[in-house]
């Protein structure tokens, strides 16, 4: 089976105006509006589209986290994806230790790729898929706005992609041997939305549950967290009506000579 | 007992990127550091001499190897975790390259990774961004755990130039794939400053209305004050400005001394990208825009007026 591994992780959406708890032990999520990480959800509108083109026969969407996280699965069945898999786990679950429990679900599935976001919006980590790659000792493409895969209309298994990638330079192309581990940055597709029979025929879909322990990885903190704070803020600022008195002002700053 | 930490350079073959002088400012915070730098490429002298240039570096390790003509992290991972052995800390960028090298090296390590910092507190407390610089969190490793980092470079001064650290041909012994392979690179060459470095930035949005304007507008500007261009995403989405322009949180994190928004309502992502501005200027013609929040200078008006009448004053 010609199968791609899509990772997502339920995170606050990221509309919600994020605000730290006044004792400093964390950010505020009860009550609050929780969506499929935005790059996560990239990574698997482009998985649909390979099998779409004809490349991949599926595409299982995979979580590790609480029992909630299975809304987020099910939102992902509803776009498209084929079956998903959750990995029960509460609790801080670090960047190593999900890339540890991905290998054991792609040790499992067995996919031509996987795809990830290339960073989660909550803790902005951006490790994971490398991770992944590193102890799968398979290649990484990350941060990518282009996914092309050979082979891709002779119907056969494909063995190269050429991955274009948005880096500070411009933009990098590679070609990796795969299976090959891809993360996502924002202008590698546009996401649809979900239909509402979508979201019925989801529910049928399948949505196995996984304990963590059950995989053999163990849920390792290595890092402790010890205290979140707001930004400092900036002062107020002036305003100005018009050109000549913004140079004035600029210069009285001693930006301007 | 001194701490030893080994910064991974960054270059491109010939000169050394000015994020790994802000990883010797970094590194250099913490107590009793012992700072050396390794620098892979194909022929690393170059760039070697220019790292043992910059104070607070005790020691360059050159590996030199043909695999490493272009920064692969696939390529270079396994040789900076051969070298990571006699090091507590281990520190690259917050670029594209160490975003995308660092965390390949820590699960080789297997050592966790703490992405972005922005300060260093001790040899083992570090803080650093969350939630695209909405909160700041303090994070503490295991006492004697090796670590591997990333440094948001707008939060260091780049280290000065002066020192002259010895410089050790180092072969790093590592199993090197093959898996990974170097296509091409298209970079928007100019002869404008870095964006990235800049200590003027003069940056357009989705108001310039389409390429054409996104360029007669601001780019005249941008080279009275000797300034780099960026864009906010809205305007690289509508494809006024190339990606690598691209200032916020999934674009580059800048910190000049002055930042001319114009049209640019401020996003909070965008303002992630620019907090550690010295001065932010705002032009738009919104009053309610939330640039205006963060601005230091707040003009209300028609950005197409304005930006000339600007240009001629300079």
């Amino acid at each position: 089976m010609r199968r791609i591994l899509v990772c997502i992780k339920r995170v606050v959406d990221y509309n919600v105006r994020i605000r730290v708890k006044p004792d400093a032990s964390g950010v505020v999520t009860e009550g609050v509006k929780m969506s499929v990480n935005p790059f996560d959800e990239i990574a698997l509108e482009e998985a649909l589209r390979i099998k779409e083109r004809g490349a991949a026969e599926e595409v299982v969407v995979a979580s590790i986290g609480p029992a909630d996280c299975q809304q987020q699965l099910r939102t992902c069945l509803a776009m498209g994806a084929d079956r998903a898999l959750h990995v029960q786990a509460d609790g801080v679950v670090e960047p190593l230790v999900a890339a540890r429990t991905l290998l054991e679900l792609v040790k499992r599935e067995q996919p031509f790729l996987v795809i990830l976001g290339k960073q989660a919006i909550d803790d902005d980590n951006s490790q994971t898929g490398q991770m992944l790659a590193a102890l799968w000792e398979r290649p990484q493409a990350t941060f990518a706005s282009k996914v092309e895969l050979d082979g891709e209309t002779s119907g056969g298994q494909p063995r190269l992609a050429r991955v274009t990638r948005e880096v500070d330079a411009g933009l990098e192309t590679l070609e990796v041997d795969l299976p090959a581990v891809v993360t996502t940055d924002l202008r590698l597709n546009e996401p649809r939305y979900v239909k509402l029979p979508d979201i019925m025929k989801a529910k049928k879909k399948p949505l196995e549950t996984l304990a963590l322990a059950s995989l053999g990885v163990e849920q390792k903190q290595r890092l402790k967290l010890t205290r979140f704070e707001p930004p400092p803020q900036r002062q107020k600022g002036i305003k100005v009506k018009d050109a000549a008195e913004l140079v004035a002002a600029l210069k009285s700053k001693g930006l301007l000579s | 007992m001194s701490h030893r930490i080994l910064i991974v350079a960054e270059h491109d073959g010939a000169r050394l990127n000015p994020s790994t002088a802000k990883c010797v400012s970094c590194a250099a915070a913490v107590p009793d550091a012992e700072i050396t730098v390794a620098v892979c490429a194909a022929d690393a002298s170059a760039v070697a001499s220019q790292t043992a240039a910059l104070k607070g570096v005790a020691r360059v390790l050159a590996v030199d190897n043909p695999a490493n003509a272009h920064l692969l992290a696939a390529v270079l991972a396994p040789q900076i975790a051969a070298l990571a052995g006699p090091f507590s800390l281990v520190l690259g960028p917050s670029t594209t390259f160490g975003k995308d090298l660092m965390p390949r090296v820590a699960a080789l390590l297997d050592t966790a990774q703490i992405s972005d910092i922005m300060a260093i507190e001790s040899a083992t407390r570090f803080r650093r961004p969350i939630y695209a610089g909405n909160a700041i969190v303090t994070v503490e490793a295991e006492p004697g755990a090796k670590v591997v980092g990333t440094v948001r470079t707008a939060s260091f001064q780049a280290a000065g130039t002066g020192g002259s650290a010895p410089i050790e041909k180092t072969p790093a012994s590592a199993q090197i794939p093959s898996h990974t392979r170097f296509v091409s690179v298209s970079a928007g060459k100019t002869d404008r400053p870095d964006l990235q470095t800049a200590s003027r930035v003069v940056s357009g949005g989705r108001a310039l209305g389409s390429a054409e304007a996104f360029r007669q507008t601001l780019y005249g500007l941008a080279d009275r004050l000797g300034a780099a261009v960026g864009a906010s995403r809205a305007a690289v989405d509508a494809g006024y400005a190339p990606n690598e322009m691209q200032v916020g949180q999934t674009g580059k994190i800048i910190a000049p001394e002055l930042y001319i928004a114009i049209g640019i309502s401020g996003a909070i992502q965008h303002l992630t990208g620019i907090k550690d501005a010295r001065t932010i200027v705002a032009i738009n013609k919104d009053s309610e825009a939330p640039i205006f929040e963060v601005a230091d200078i707040g003009l209300v008006g028609d950005l197409f007026q304005i930006v000339p009448e600007l240009e001629k004053l300079l």
